[in-house]
Formats: C-alpha cells, sequence, structure tokens
C-alpha cells in the first residue's frame, strides 16, 4: 500500500491582519506519486495560501489554527526548521507564476540554474554546468550553452519559464507546486509549456499540485481536481467526473459562467446570486 | 484627500515635527512677549554665567548667559525667528520654481524639456558654496541673501524629483483616460498629475526646510548672515565656539535646538509622505 | 458606407525612430485596414507583441500615425491636433484593462464621473449631472455609498463598472475595450461582458474589443480581426472565421485553447506553425 505523496488535512487558517477572518476552514486534500492535481477557485478561494503553506512561505499575517499537511508521513507544519530547509526547495519545489520577477536580472541563468545542484548536491561548477545543459535541453531549449551565458531580460516569456520549469525539476523533487504558471503566458506559449510540465512530471513520476483559475487547463493536464471557495472544498475527484457531471451547484456554475469559442451563447451566464447565498449558508458566511 | 490629511495627523512623526514646529512657530512669532529677557542686551557683570540648576547660576537666565552677559534663551527664541523665516521662504521659493519647471518639462517634453534639463544640468555644475559667496559678495551680506542663495541653488533638486515623477504619471491609465474624456493638458496637468505628485513634493519640501535652516546657520557661522548683533543660532555656535571651555552651554544650547528643528522637519516629511501615500498603495 | 462610422486605411505606426540623425525605430503596425459600422461590436484579436493595443490607441488618436488615413463619422482625423478631437472626444471613449490604473486614486468616484459631464456640457450644473451619474449607478447596480470613496476602497468588479460608467455618461458613438476583462474572474467577467453587451445595444454603440482570448471574443462580437505582428492576417464575421479560420495563425490560436472538457489529443497535438518552431531558442 503506497502512502499518499502529500495529505493535508483539516487544515484552516486566518488573517490576524483582518481581525481573524477565516482564510482556509478545513482544507483537505491527497495527492499520490505522480498525480497531478489542479487546485482550482477564484482570486481570494485561499489556493495560493495553500501553495503558500505547502512551501514554507505563509505571510507573517496568516496563522494556521489547525490541521496538518503530511509530506510523505512527515506534517510539515510541526517539523523542525533543518528538516524543514531539507526538504523544501529539493523534495519539494515551486514553478511560479510570473517568469518577470522570478528571474535575478542581476544574474545569469546559468547562476540561477546551478545554485540548487551545486548547494544542495554538492556538485562542482563543471558538474552543475554539464547537469544545466542537460535540463536546458529537457525543456527544449535550443543552443542553451548560450541561454546560460545569457541574462533572464534577453529571454521571451516563454523561454524563461522553460527555464523556471528547468530549475523546479533539478533536483529531482517529488512534489511540484506550480503557481499559475502560464497565467502571464500568450495562450500558445501557454499550451506549449502545460505539455512541457506534463510531460517532464510523467517522465520523473513527479506529484504536482496545480494552481489555476482556468477549468480548461485543469480538463487538459490534471488527473484530479479541488475546487475551493472561500477557503473551504467544495468540490473534489477525478478530472473527468467532475467536468463530466458536477454535483454541486456552484461547480455547475462555474463551468457554464466560461466563455468557448465553440459556442456563442457561453461566457454571458455569470454565477447566479442564489448559488452564492446557497455557498454561503452552508460555509457558515454572514 | 481629507481622509488621507486626518490618517497623516495620527502618524506620531507627524505629531512629533508639527508639533515641535508649531511651538518654534509660536515662540517666533510671540517672542517678545516670551523671551525672559531682552536678547541684545549686554550685561558685562552677568557674563558667562551657567544655566539653571547649575552653582553660580542667575535666577530668570534659563540657559545661561553668554561672554558679553546676553540671555542665551532669550537669544536661541529669537533666533527661531530668522531660521523659521529662512526656512519657510528659502524652501518655498526653491519648490515652486523647481515644482513649475520640473511639471512643465515632464509634461509638455519636447524643446521644454530639453531646454529645462539642460539648464539644471548646467546649474548643478556650478560649486554651490562658490555660488552662495558670489552672492553675497554681490547683494551683501544679509537675510536676503542667505534666502536668495538657499533657493537659487536648491531649485534644481525639485526640479529633478518632480520631473521624473511627472513622467511616472504621465504613463499611468488614468491620464490617458483624462486625454480621452477630452480635457485640456493643462487641465490634466492640474488636477490629474499634480496631485499625485504631492506626496513626494511635501517630503521634498519639509527636508528642504531642514536644510536650508542648517545653510543659514553655517552662514551665519561664518557671518555671511545678518549682522551679528541680531541673534542667529549659527552666530550664537561661531561665538559659543569661542568660549567652549568657559561656557560651554553657549554653544551646546543653539546646536541642540539646530539638531531638534531639523529633526522636527525631517520626520514630519517622512511622517507625511508615508501617511499620503501608502493610502493609496494598501 | 454612411454606417462606417470608424475606418482606418494603411495605417503604419513606426515608435522612437530619431528624424535628425536616421534611426531606425520599431515598426509596430504595418498596412492595417479596419472598419467599424455603427452598432457593430468589432474584435481585435491577438498575443502580445501582435500590435492590437497600439492599434486601439491610434483609431482614438492617442499616438500618432506614421501612415494612413483614419476616419470617424466621415471626418478625416489622422492628424487633428488635440483642439480639433476635443468635441470629437466624447463621441469616441475608452475602457482600459485595470481600473486600478484607469481611476485617479486621488479622486472621488462622484468627481471621477461628474466632471466628464460638466467638460461636455451635458448638464448645466454639478446636480444635473449628478442626476445622471446616479441613474447609472442603478443601471449598474452600484450603490450610491460608491460616489463618496476612492477607487482603491472598492472591488474589483465596482471598478471595472465604474470604468464603464465614465464611458457611457458621455454617450458616445464609439467605445475602445482594451482587454477589460483580462484578469476578472469568469463570474464577474461574465456580469461586465453582460453589462456591456446590454449596455452597447440600448445605446446603439459600435464597439471595437481588444482581447487576446478568442473564447471572450466569440461572446461579444460580430466581427473580428485576427492581428499577429503588426498585421492584420484574417478578419470577417465571427461565425465564419471560428468555424473555418483561413489563416494558420487564427487556427494555432483556436488551438492553443484548452475547453473543460477532456480531450486527450490536445496536449499532444501541434498546430503546424508549432512544428515550423520546434524549439525554443535565442535571437541570434
Amino acid at each position: 500500500m503506497t502512502r499518499s505523496l502529500l495529505s493535508i488535512a483539516g487544515l484552516s487558517a486566518v488573517s490576524d491582519r483582518d481581525r481573524g477572518a477565516p482564510i482556509l476552514r478545513k482544507v483537505a486534500l491527497a495527492l499520490e506519486r505522480g498525480e497531478v492535481r489542479g487546485l482550482v477557485g477564484e482570486s481570494g478561494a485561499g489556493k495560493s495560501t495553500i501553495a503558500k503553506a505547502l512551501l514554507g512561505i505563509l505571510p507573517r499575517t496568516v496563522r494556521v489554527t489547525g490541521g496538518t499537511i503530511r509530506f510523505e508521513g512527515r506534517d510539515l507544519l510541526t517539523a523542525p526548521a533543518a528538516v524543514l530547509r531539507q526538504i523544501i526547495g529539493s523534495e519539494i519545489s515551486l514553478i511560479p507564476q510570473d517568469p518577470q520577477t522570478a528571474l535575478n536580472p542581476g544574474r545569469r541563468i546559468e547562476a540561477q540554474l546551478t545554485d540548487g545542484l551545486r548547494l544542495r548536491r554538492g556538485m562542482s561548477a563543471r558538474e552543475a554546468h554539464a547537469r544545466a545543459l542537460t535540463l536546458l535541453e529537457e525543456v527544449h531549449i535550443r543552443e542553451p550553452d548560450r541561454v546560460l551565458r545569457a541574462y533572464p531580460h534577453e529571454l521571451s516569456g516563454g523561454m524563461r519559464q522553460r527555464v523556471l520549469i528547468a530549475s523546479a525539476f533539478a533536483l529531482e523533487p517529488k512534489l511540484v507546486i506550480a503557481d499559475e504558471p502560464t497565467t502571464a503566458l500568450d495562450a500558445t506559449v501557454q499550451k506549449q509549456i502545460l505539455r512541457l510540465i506534463r510531460g517532464m512530471q510523467k517522465a520523473h513520476g513527479t506529484g504536482v499540485v496545480f494552481v489555476t483559475h482556468d477549468l480548461g487547463v485543469v480538463a487538459q493536464i490534471c488527473d484530479s481536481v479541488t475546487l475551493l471557495y472561500a477557503g473551504q472544498v467544495i468540490e473534489e475527484g477525478r478530472t473527468a467526473d467532475v467536468l463530466a457531471s458536477p454535483q454541486h451547484p456552484y461547480t455547475k456554475a462555474l463551468i457554464a459562467a466560461g466563455p468557448r469559442y465553440d459556442r456563442p451563447d457561453a461566457g454571458l451566464k455569470p454565477v447566479p446570486q442564489a448559488v452564492f447565498d446557497q455557498l454561503r449558508a452552508e460555509i457558515g458566511i454572514t | 484627500m481629507g481622509r488621507s490629511f486626518r490618517a497623516a495627523l495620527c502618524d506620531p512623526k507627524v505629531i512629533f515635527g508639527c508639533g515641535f514646529i508649531l511651538v518654534l512657530i509660536v515662540l517666533a512669532i510671540f517672542a517678545p512677549w516670551i523671551a525672559p529677557q531682552d536678547p541684545l542686551e549686554q550685561n558685562l557683570m552677568l557674563g558667562t554665567l551657567p544655566p539653571a540648576g547649575f552653582v553660580d547660576a542667575e535666577p530668570g537666565y534659563w540657559f545661561g548667559t553668554d561672554d558679553l552677559g546676553r540671555d542665551v534663551l532669550s537669544r536661541l527664541i529669537y533666533g527661531s525667528r530668522i531660521a523659521l523665516t529662512v526656512a519657510f521662504i528659502a524652501a518655498g521659493l526653491a519648490a515652486l520654481v523647481g515644482t513649475t519647471l520640473g511639471l512643465l518639462a515632464g509634461w509638455y517634453r519636447g524643446w521644454v524639456e530639453t531646454v529645462i534639463t539642460r539648464l539644471v544640468d548646467i546649474w548643478m555644475a556650478f560649486p554651490p558654496v562658490l555660488l552662495s559667496t558670489l552672492l553675497v559678495a554681490v547683494f551683501g551680506s544679509g537675510l536676503h541673501s542667505v534666502i536668495a542663495a538657499i533657493a537659487i541653488i536648491d531649485w534644481t533638486r525639485f526640479c529633478r524629483v518632480v520631473r521624473s515623477e511627472t513622467m511616472a504619471q504621465a504613463s499611468m491609465d488614468y491620464v490617458t483616460a483624462a486625454r480621452t474624456i477630452g480635457f485640456s493638458r493643462f487641465r490634466i496637468l492640474v488636477s490629474e498629475i499634480l496631485p499625485n505628485v504631492a506626496p513626494v513634493l511635501v517630503a521634498l519640501v519639509s527636508l528642504e526646510m531642514g536644510i536650508a535652516v542648517i545653510v543659514e546657520a553655517i552662514l551665519s557661522f561664518v557671518g555671511l548672515s545678518v549682522s551679528s548683533d541680531t541673534p542667529t543660532w549659527g552666530g550664537m555656535i561661531a561665538q559659543g565656539r569661542q568660549i567652549i571651555y568657559q561656557g560651554w552651554w553657549v554653544m551646546v544650547a543653539p546646536l541642540v535646538m539646530l539638531l531638534l528643528t531639523v529633526l522636527a522637519f525631517n520626520q514630519l516629511g517622512d511622517g507625511l509622505r508615508r501617511a499620503l501615500d501608502p493610502m493609496m498603495r494598501r | 458606407m454612411a454606417d462606417e462610422l470608424l475606418t482606418a486605411r494603411g495605417i503604419d505606426l513606426t515608435y522612437g525612430g530619431n528624424r535628425l540623425f536616421g534611426g531606425p525605430g520599431l515598426k509596430v503596425l504595418h498596412g492595417v485596414d479596419v472598419t467599424i459600422r455603427r452598432g457593430e461590436t468589432v474584435g481585435i484579436v491577438g498575443e502580445s507583441g501582435s500590435g492590437k493595443t497600439t492599434l486601439g490607441r491610434a483609431l482614438l488618436r492617442l499616438v500618432d500615425v506614421s501612415a494612413g488615413e483614419i476616419r470617424f463619422d466621415g471626418q478625416d482625423i489622422t492628424r487633428a491636433r488635440d483642439g480639433q478631437m476635443r468635441p470629437l472626444r466624447r463621441r469616441m471613449q475608452m475602457i482600459f484593462q485595470d481600473p486600478m490604473a484607469s481611476l485617479n486614486p486621488r479622486h472621488s468616484v462622484r468627481r471621477i464621473l461628474v466632471e466628464p459631464i460638466l467638460l461636455h456640457r451635458l448638464a448645466s450644473n454639478g446636480r444635473e449631472a449628478e442626476a445622471r451619474v446616479l441613474k447609472i449607478l442603478d443601471r449598474f447596480t452600484l450603490p450610491r455609498a460608491v460616489l463618496d470613496r476612492n477607487p482603491h476602497e472598492l472591488s474589483g468588479g465596482q471598478r471595472q463598472r465604474i470604468g464603464i460608467a465614465r464611458a457611457a455618461l458621455l454617450e458616445p458613438d464609439f467605445v475602445l475595450a482594451d482587454e477589460i476583462v483580462s484578469g476578472l474572474d469568469v463570474s464577474t467577467q461574465a456580469q461586465v461582458l453582460n453589462l456591456l453587451r446590454d449596455l452597447s445595444r440600448d445605446m446603439g454603440l459600435a464597439m471595437a474589443f481588444i482581447s487576446h482570448d478568442l473564447s471572450v471574443i466569440r461572446a461579444v462580437c460580430d466581427r473580428v480581426y485576427v492581428m499577429r505582428l503588426g498585421k492584420v492576417v484574417e478578419e470577417g464575421r465571427c461565425e465564419d472565421v471560428f468555424a473555418a479560420p483561413k489563416s494558420e495563425f487564427t487556427r494555432a490560436l483556436l488551438d492553443a485553447i484548452p475547453l473543460p472538457e477532456i480531450d486527450p489529443g490536445w496536449l499532444a497535438r501541434k498546430s503546424p506553425l508549432e512544428e515550423a518552431a520546434a524549439a525554443e531558442s535565442l535571437p541570434p
């Protein structure tokens, strides 16, 4: 019986800045090895908060009030700092949202790619350089040696994101958090990047928590999906099931609200107020 | 706008800065009624008396006297008149000239900007000390020269900052929106851009007031300011320096006053900038 | 062509370039032709760098074009100066992508909405102007209390509606909507699109809707122009272009959109354009 890679149970958090307003309400989420789970919700639903909690970078104004985050059986919320430092960045890594700001404009690509390899794996400069070349080839970057010598501003948005993906997979992590990695990209580039992430994930057997607000993206690359509203899990399950036969009215409304290029009448049906009222009643918000 | 000012008034820095300066203003205006003694009255019998609390102190002379028997406290109080006059007028003039030119350069661009920025570059190449001594030589020593010197030298500081801030504002969408609505360029400059440049300006003006006070002190220290009879803090420091072993308080008192005043201006500027700006950023 | 409201012919636009020293500058628009008829909603779609935003600003005369002709209601406005444009400004309005950036943070909402009305004399005093404003607030389901607030005190959806209200209050003939729903939640997006559609129908507005999202374009536009690298690569009625796109680029754009239905072949399917650029590389 394989232990789940990641198991979040009863995770609750409040905002100290907002007079204790709840941000997460007993969130539960499970991820197996090699599984891609979509974490979906509108803005403010709490998906970024969960991602930050997994990476141990919650802002100081957010306080966890209960629950566990078990990564390979170990609770990240109570693990000692030394253990966390070992795990985060190495066994759990991040593909960030904005390729513009995630790379240091004053350092060459090589430096940023090899940092982790040299620090965490003790590689020499030459070994790290060779590994960085291999990584760039894996993410389909032509002329990787030129790219290694380049600065971030010389690369296109798509290329920068590929570098960041290479960086995320460099240390062979078991879990990758993808925080809306394609939101800032053009649609054609987005498709290539999604294909790349799925390919890398399958090749390395990595589990992925894919944060997004786009149900289309979820449909195409996520095996399972968790839908959040106001910090509470509304529905979750295998993507095929949730999208084909959504159980909760909010899920149904959200799917119907999105515009579609193949249907002229789609995209003009906002979520009805009644659904929001029902949600608030269920969750217990006034 | 009103709401942000109210918030500004709650900031401790603003309270301290504003409070101290208000006290100074009161002292300056009501000096003849507040000062215990005549600042100019010399009395060699009461020369170099220590401040209250020390041995040999004379009642009525709270901060002691200088070597000519003049009351230090009264001179301090009267000195605030010079300090504040210079602070407000010099900083005000520098701000007025610099801001106007900065706004024009940053908004209208083209040859206007080129001319103004060249002017600023050339102006800033002049050594300021040389310029101020030149001015004093031409116009004679006195408060008017001091004020002119500060304004003439420091307007470039305002011009540069305001120009770059104006250019940043000009690229904002609400300026574009104002253009699509059809407001005139001048109207946009005054009602869309200027209010957003104000926070930076406020901080700069407060800073400049502190600088003006110090410059005046320096100029009166070297005797280029008002006549040595009129009490100024810089002049007091110069005189006190000569008798520092016999009467340290003559130098220390104006020094502390100077320090507190500049601190007050800086804190006020800092606090105002932070209160007016992040309101919007949040 | 009496029903043609805004036309652009042969538009070239070059940024920078030094007339004195002969530097080349960057050519952002190449020979673009666009026609917008009264009452119709035209989509302008493209990826980043396609020139769609620049085209929008050129149509509104916010930037100068290097070549070509722009006509509004028959009048040639290609080289019109500010003074000439002012009376026309009321009739051509714009809604922006980021309402945080397009509403002056130091102005109250009242000021933002009332001043344009007074400028164009659509009301003779502040009270009349405010009456108009209140009516439109009701229509947009915005509470009266927003009038006293500053933009940053409101929600994103409210801000966006105020941006739209500002444009609508002047009762224009033409509105340019520049990526106005990008970055909005799906539900808010639907609300805004509905609002826009109703408004345009009631006021007989001509609209140019700039977006990178073909799905959104499909929801609101009658015709569409597809742009790539400063050129129009395809145009036509939405149902025609979406059903049978003629340009490979349009096909690539459509193919790149993931639909919320499982499609096992979607990820692996490459458009012909993608095949051509098999791997990413740096410019030489």
